[in-house]
């Protein structure tokens, strides 16, 4: 179908464009930007008079709970919150069950994504059979099947040796390693930030070197392998320290934050609130400032909405017994345009966060507005304030703690390979 | 309305008490206004007569309603209340609800011989069968009245009127 | 980003509605709960030591945590109270098998009761059922996991203040595993409420949360130095299970430097009180000749107990709705 998206606000980071032009798309693919070609006669124009168009986000991690999961929420329906939330493609983690760790089951959950017809699923393949921190898993073979990258998502991987070896056969073949760093003895049994608040409210903390001490360990071994690693969800000023020297010192390594922690602290679980329970947890005001400095200064590449959907009765638990997590693919955006705004970021810088960067991360040619790529395209009202209720939100999980917060920015568009998959 | 003297009031029932009195007879001042009065009593008849005083306040009847009273004093029963005649002192008789939560009381403390009540004022308005056998004065007051002792630093009784808004 | 959420103990009015942590709960009411505690004394001194009080309610105690102790104070002061009493402990291995917390406390519900007296092994179990009750129930935390113990933590400040008199002129001292105790913590936002200027902490480093100095306490490591001149001694229990491992290496060497004994209480005031929740390890937190000696007041902590838990009782059973 041909489509003529007129009057937008056009914002493409790579090509630092942010100027009123239109799209011209045909064949799912884009066609022209600024002046129509001569023939062409749109079957569908969309006026986008006052509303932002730029690429679709591409987010970095979210569970989709299949296979295994589907009490928790089901393929069709986080497919379905992505578009919602301008997520044209996504990675998920392996930590299904089973894990994805067999080339069957990554073929499986491609081909059930791709005939929903809706966001580009990139799976992550299990580092380690069964993710036990033990075995490696066929990487080559899982690569032709689909995966993207390698992962240990939130499973342990104690054994220094496992880990090297891990990463040097990660980079025979070029692929990157995902680690997500945390020192699994330090982190034991923990289901808050080990500071004043659970301290307070005695919960089992999580202190903030336990993530330290795992990214100093993936540094040096970095070193020793040159293999190339993308650090996910970092939490603590330490961390962002390190990773900022390590890319000084030209390390090939990239990072991500979830968008939850650009905002939260310990300080919100208030009086044990479980949509506060999350892995990261949120941790000191000073660590999360560093984090929003960090991703306003590029240290941190990406970020993602770390979506984890939960049944509702998952977390009517007592707060450490409650299952950890945060619905996000929906409060991507409007999250990120928030600390955008308190942080005085240009949109430009912080859609390139949810864009270029994260499709640099992955090495895809994406995250870009351009003639001939696909028309994978995010259109949304940047001022247009909406609340976080159950029923607003299309995924399964209602578990944010941003529930009847009113957020800015809505989603009006979503397209994927120029077909309108998602408007409102 | 001219209120009458509580202290004239007191004198004129430790006039009634006296002859009343056995050696089994003890006094009981019900918190706050029969503490006080009870305790003037005492000092006007001047001799040893044990004393004791009870906050009803976890045999009351309205609990249910309105909760826990704010302040809640300790009873303080110093003597054995089996067997004695106890004078129970109270400033006003009104409903009478406070005399059943007092009784209640005192039986949960032993069985006492007998027990008679003296108070300052009898406003009427009884809700329950119980009568005052000493009685400082007899008043006609409307329900939206409320009649009240206080005591000066220097211990002198005196009686007040309010208006509530029932 | 803040999320306020009101205090979940206060009822619109600012009435207790339940007791789940000391925390939050500001002097007036504390004094308020210890002056009620002191009527309910003298009831127990009486030849009936009954009140009609709470005739006809329904208390449940809900214990997921077996305690024996615990859970007969609560019970003796509901029954003192003319409570009907229900005992219920759930184990933790029938709870695993798919009914959760909430099942458990909906069911009880329906049978009419009318507050729940709970004991969980989770912190924050306490505020997760009153969350969810219906609102005219009201919750009673008898312990949740590390966080709080509110109505022990009541009971210490009534046996400092019977023997103490004020709180605003005392130096008081904790002593032992504060890192896993919800009766330290309780404790410390007591004292702390109530004015004592100075409240001590006394702990190997291993035994002390994160940032334990932000609750408002000095930290100790050494028996000598912090018991210098303090007028109250509180003794902790040390768990068996942590006894050997990583936080400590052996009950002998916890004892030869944190045991309480004569010759370190000689270092307290002369007048000092000796404290302990119960129940003690003999040997291992304290020395028998202290806790059996003149300065020790762990019996007349029990026997208050009853006292401040039935003014816990009356206090919440009698908040609006």
């Amino acid at each position: 179908m041909k489509i003529h998206i007129r009057g937008g606000r056009l914002i493409d980071p790579k090509n630092k464009i942010d100027a009123h032009q239109d799209i011209f798309i045909a064949a799912g693919k884009i066609l022209a930007i600024g002046e129509a070609p001569g023939d062409f006669h749109a079957a569908r124009v969309i006026d986008a008079n006052g509303l932002v168009v730029c690429p679709g986000l591409i987010d970095l991690s979210a569970r989709l709970r299949e296979p295994g999961l589907e009490y928790m929420a089901t393929l069709e329906s986080e497919m379905h919150a992505a578009v919602a939330g301008g997520v044209t493609s996504l990675v998920c983690p392996p930590d299904t069950d089973p894990p994805l760790d067999e080339p069957g089951l990554v073929e499986m959950l491609r081909h059930r994504a791709k005939n929903l017809h809706q966001a580009r699923v990139f799976p992550l393949g299990a580092l380690t059979q069964k993710l036990e921190g033990q075995r490696l898993t066929e990487m080559a073979e899982l690569h032709d099947a689909g995966c993207i990258a390698f992962s240990q998502a939130d499973a342990p991987l104690t054994d220094s040796n496992v880990l090297l070896r891990a990463m040097q056969y990660a980079s025979t073949f070029g692929f990157t390693v995902w680690l997500r760093p945390q020192d699994s003895f330090l982190a034991r049994d923990g289901v808050a930030h080990d500071g004043e608040v659970a301290s307070r409210l005695g919960l089992a903390g999580i202190p903030a070197c336990a993530e330290s001490i795992a990214i100093a360990r993936i540094l040096l071994l970095m070193k020793e392998v040159g293999a190339k690693v993308h650090l996910c969800r970092l939490s603590t000023r330490d961390g962002v320290d390190m990773v900022r020297e390590a890319k000084r010192q030209g390390l090939p390594v990239t990072c991500d934050i979830g968008v939850h922690h650009a905002h939260l602290s310990e300080m919100d679980i208030g009086y044990f609130n479980s949509n506060c329970h999350v892995i990261p947890p949120f941790r000191s005001l000073r660590d999360r400032d560093a984090l929003r400095e960090g991703l306003k200064d590029g240290t941190i590449d990406a970020i993602c909405s770390d979506h984890a959907p939960v049944d509702d009765d998952a977390k009517l638990l007592p707060f450490a017994e409650s299952e950890a997590g945060v619905t996000g693919l929906e409060l991507l955006l409007p999250l990120t345009l928030k600390w955008a705004s308190e942080m005085g970021v240009e949109l430009p810088v912080a859609i390139a966060r949810l864009t270029t960067e994260p499709a640099r991360v992955l090495g895809l040619n994406k995250g870009v507005l351009a003639p001939g790529l696909n028309a994978d395209l995010c259109i949304f009202n940047p001022d247009e304030y909406w609340k976080v209720t159950p029923r607003a939100l299309k995924s399964q999980g209602n578990n944010t703690p941003f529930q009847n917060t009113e957020l800015a920015g809505k989603v009006r568009y979503t397209l994927v390979e120029g077909h309108v998959v998602y408007e409102s | 309305m001219q209120l009458p003297d509580a202290e004239k009031l007191a004198q004129a029932m430790t006039q009634q008490i006296e002859p009343l009195l056995g050696e089994n007879s003890v006094l009981v001042g019900m918190h706050t206004g029969g503490v006080w009065l009870a305790e003037k009593i005492h000092a006007l008849l001047g001799r040893e007569i044990p004393l004791g005083t009870l906050d009803v306040s976890f045999y009351r009847d309205d609990f249910s309603q309105s909760g826990l009273h704010a302040e809640v004093a300790p009873s303080d029963i110093p003597f054995d209340v089996t067997g004695r005649d106890i004078i129970l002192v109270d400033d006003v008789l009104y409903t009478g609800r406070s005399v059943r939560a007092a009784m209640n009381e005192l039986f949960d403390y032993g069985r006492p011989a007998s027990i008679i009540l003296a108070v300052l004022v009898d406003r009427g308005g009884r809700e329950l069968p119980i009568a005052a056998q000493v009685t400082g004065a007899v008043l006609e007051l409307a329900p939206d009245q409320n009649i009240q002792l206080n005591r000066d630093p220097q211990g002198q009784l005196a009686l007040s009127l309010r208006q509530t808004t029932v | 980003m803040a999320f306020l959420s009101r205090n979940p103990q206060l009822n619109q009015h600012g009435e207790l509605q339940h007791l789940l942590t000391i925390e939050g709960l500001n002097a007036g009411m504390l004094r308020h709960i210890l002056d009620t505690a002191e009527s309910f004394v003298s009831v127990s001194e009486r030849e009936v030591k009954k009140i009609p009080l709470l005739r006809g309610k329904s208390i449940f105690n809900l214990f997921f945590e077996p305690s024996t102790r615990t859970r007969t104070t609560f019970e003796i002061a509901a029954k003192r109270l003319s409570a009907d009493v229900i005992n219920l402990n759930i184990n933790a291995s029938s709870q695993s098998k798919g009914e959760t917390v909430l099942d458990t406390v909906d069911n009880l519900a329906a049978m009419q009761a009318d507050m729940f007296i709970v004991r969980h092994a989770q912190s924050g179990a306490a505020h997760f059922i009153a969350g969810h009750v219906s609102p005219h129930i009201h919750v009673v935390n008898a312990g949740d996991g590390r966080h709080a113990h509110p109505t022990q933590g009541l009971l210490d400040m009534y046996t400092i203040r019977h023997f103490k008199q004020e709180f605003h002129n005392l130096r008081v001292a904790i002593v032992g595993d504060v890192l896993h105790s919800r009766v330290a913590r309780s404790q410390i936002h007591a004292l702390t409420t109530l004015g004592v200027p100075e409240v001590r902490v006394i702990a190997p480093k291993t035994l002390l949360p994160a940032q334990v100095e932000r609750l408002g306490v000095q930290v100790y490591h050494d028996m000598a130095q912090g018991l210098k001149d303090v007028d109250v001694v509180i003794m902790l229990r040390l768990q068996n299970e942590r006894m050997r491992g990583a936080l400590l290496p052996s009950a002998q060497e916890y004892f030869k430097s944190y045991g309480l004994t004569q010759d370190k209480l000689a270092l307290a005031k002369p007048d000092a009180i000796v404290m302990h929740p119960g129940p003690m390890n003999r040997g291992v937190e304290i020395d028998s000749d202290v806790a059996d000696g003149t300065q020790s007041v762990i019996l007349p902590q029990v026997t208050f107990g009853i006292a401040v838990r039935m003014a816990v009782m009356s206090i919440l059973a009698g908040s609006k709705q």
